[in-house]
């Protein structure tokens, strides 16, 4: 039991993981969170391989994937967030080659912020610089002790680093920014805690903004200028500060240039980072891996001729359902019927399906194909990037009958 | 956490001796110690018009089984396993400075906290700050826990 692996429950792929087996089930898993424990024992409820919800063997199933994809003039490719960087790779390959509409869930997600960060507009850092370093870490409509619970424990809040020898009892402030009370909240204690109203954190930007050049900030829901004032001393007073972004923000601007505007003051005034605090375990690899290739992050269609990619909202999952643009799909390692509003992902339930993933969904009981694949990070290893966009190797736990999803993958692109 | 102020007012108060107790004050003492449950005091139990009173006592006085010998209690049903308690522990810090006292997983077999499928156990409670001849109130578990799974009694 002396060997770590990584867990892949969410994107803070902690690497400290320790496991104990037993014919071969994992029996006792050692550090992680509830949810990295729910990942890391694996389905309740396995996929099985099926063609027209009759169970097949897996070349068969395999070559009707492939069939579909052929035949369909514009089909879809969506997931990715669970798969490994090989197979995202791979997916992009199959996508070029059918001139499919290529999209993950940071279309929906931390898309972007992520997009910002990889093209140099936004000031970012790494989760070990946050441990060693940050002193005063906001958490702006993120609530990582239930999206993320060992955020706080493993790098933002608890631990000693380096320059932070004394943790969080003296050493670090840690604010949060929401629109409820969240557990994150009780945390960082009342003094510390931001309630604003749904839809205001721009102007709670810009008030903050006003108050960091020492003006008084005014806002439309009269928040107290002088928690504003003191806030903006605090963060004015920062050595190494931390702005750990969630979905209620990203969801609450209509575009990112108020974030803009506060993280280039903040920079002035004094050093701010930025951290997307991304859901499923490789999904920023995604974003990097199809940033590498097309030059975007998500949101593309591929000319089967060609191999261009043309990139838009348009081409976004949530467009392409809704316009019915799209006549065949395949979801990888994820749940859009789950996930999407209904009134959107219906249309999935009228198209040819094909699913890949470990376990049973709502999507794969709609799919016309379900090719049941190896849970990444415990039955196959690979390598996925961290939230940070630091690359992290995974390492395979137990043996499985079921094969990778690169695997897959490569077997569908071949058989096309 | 409940305080024995709280307990009382939620008692009958009528000093039935019904318990065993002379008074409800002393009732509520040991119900917050968990030395009775809240089924010992029969009026709670048995008249209508203290039903109120039963239901809430019971849902604030959670079961007393795991207790250690420091009082210590994990809720194993509402800890979420986010390690806050692990990094925070003072004793784990100093047992375990470059493991827990480092956001890592525990490398040493003297911490008091680790989280084991998902859910922390408490281990060497005779290391916690709150035992012993030097005990002083340590709250570093109780107030970095997100969920309030962890409880003194």
């Amino acid at each position: 039991m002396s060997e770590y692996y990584v867990c892949t429950g969410c994107a803070l792929l902690c690497d400290d993981i320790e496991v104990e087996t037993e014919n071969s089930k994992i029996k006792t898993v050692h550090a992680a969170c509830r949810k990295g424990v729910a990942r890391m024992k694996g389905c309740s409820d396995p996929l099985e391989c099926t063609v027209d919800s009759e169970n097949a063997d897996i070349d068969f199933a395999i070559a009707k994937a492939a069939e579909i994809l052929r035949e369909a003039e514009n089909p879809l490719i969506f997931g990715h967030g669970n798969s490994s960087s090989e197979a995202q790779k791979l997916s992009i390959g199959l996508a070029k080659k059918v001139g499919a509409y290529l999209d993950d869930t940071s279309s929906f997600c931390q898309g972007p912020v992520i997009e910002a960060i990889l093209q140099d507009k936004l000031k970012t850092c790494t989760l070990d610089d946050i441990r060693h370093k940050a002193d005063v870490i906001i958490f702006w409509g993120a609530d990582p002790s239930n999206s993320h619970p060992r955020h706080l424990s493993r790098y933002s809040y608890f631990p000693r680093g380096k320059e932070r020898q004394r943790g969080w009892e003296e050493d670090r402030t840690a604010i949060c920014v929401d629109v409820r009370k969240s557990e994150t909240a009780v945390i960082c204690g009342d003094n510390r805690f931001y309630q604003i109203p749904m839809g205001g954190d721009a102007e709670f930007m810009d008030a903050l903004l006003s108050a960091l050049s020492s003006k008084v900030p005014k806002t439309s829901f009269g928040f107290d200028a002088k928690r504003i004032l003191e806030l903006a001393n605090v963060l004015k007073k920062a050595k190494f500060g931390v702005i750990c972004v969630g979905l209620g923000l990203i969801y609450s601007l209509e575009d990112l240039e108020p974030l803009f505007r506060l993280m280039d003051k903040l920079n002035e005034v004094s050093d701010f980072n930025l951290m997307p605090m991304v859901g499923q375990y490789n999904m920023r690899g995604f974003n990097h891996n199809l940033y590498e290739e097309a030059g975007y992050i998500n949101r593309v269609k591929f000319n089967s001729e060609t191999a261009d990619a043309e990139h838009g909202p348009d081409f976004s999952v949530v467009e392409a359902l809704r316009n019915k643009t799209v006549d065949a799909a395949l979801v990888i390692g994820s749940d859009p019927l789950s996930s999407l509003p209904l009134s959107v992902s219906r249309y999935l339930a009228e198209i040819p399906l094909i699913t890949i993933d470990p376990c049973r969904n709502l999507t794969s009981s709609k799919a016309k194909v379900t090719i049941p694949c190896a849970l990444g990070g415990v039955e196959s290893g690979g390598t996925a990037v961290r939230m940070d966009g630091v690359e992290v190797e995974l390492k395979k736990i137990l043996d499985t009958e079921n094969l990778p999803d690169a695997e897959i993958l490569r077997k569908i692109t071949e058989a096309i | 956490m409940a305080n024995v102020m709280e307990i009382y007012q939620l008692l009958p108060k009528t000093n039935c001796k019904e318990c065993g107790k002379s008074t409800c004050m002393a009732f509520a003492v040991d119900l917050l110690a968990r030395k009775v449950s809240v089924d010992d005091c029969p009026p709670l139990v048995n008249d209508a018009k203290y039903k109120a009173g039963y239901e809430k006592l019971s849902e604030m006085i959670a079961p007393v089984s795991g207790v250690t010998d420091t009082g210590l209690i994990v809720h194993e049903d509402k800890c979420i396993g986010c390690g806050n308690c692990v990094v925070a522990c003072p004793v784990n810090v100093a047992n375990d400075p470059l493991g827990a006292g480092s956001g890592k997983a525990p490398t040493s077999d003297k911490v008091i906290f680790k989280v084991e499928d998902g859910v922390v156990k408490a281990r060497n409670v005779q290391e916690c700050r709150r035992f012993g001849e030097n005990r002083i109130l340590c709250v570093a578990c109780i107030d970095t826990c997100p969920t309030k799974a962890i409880e003194f009694v």
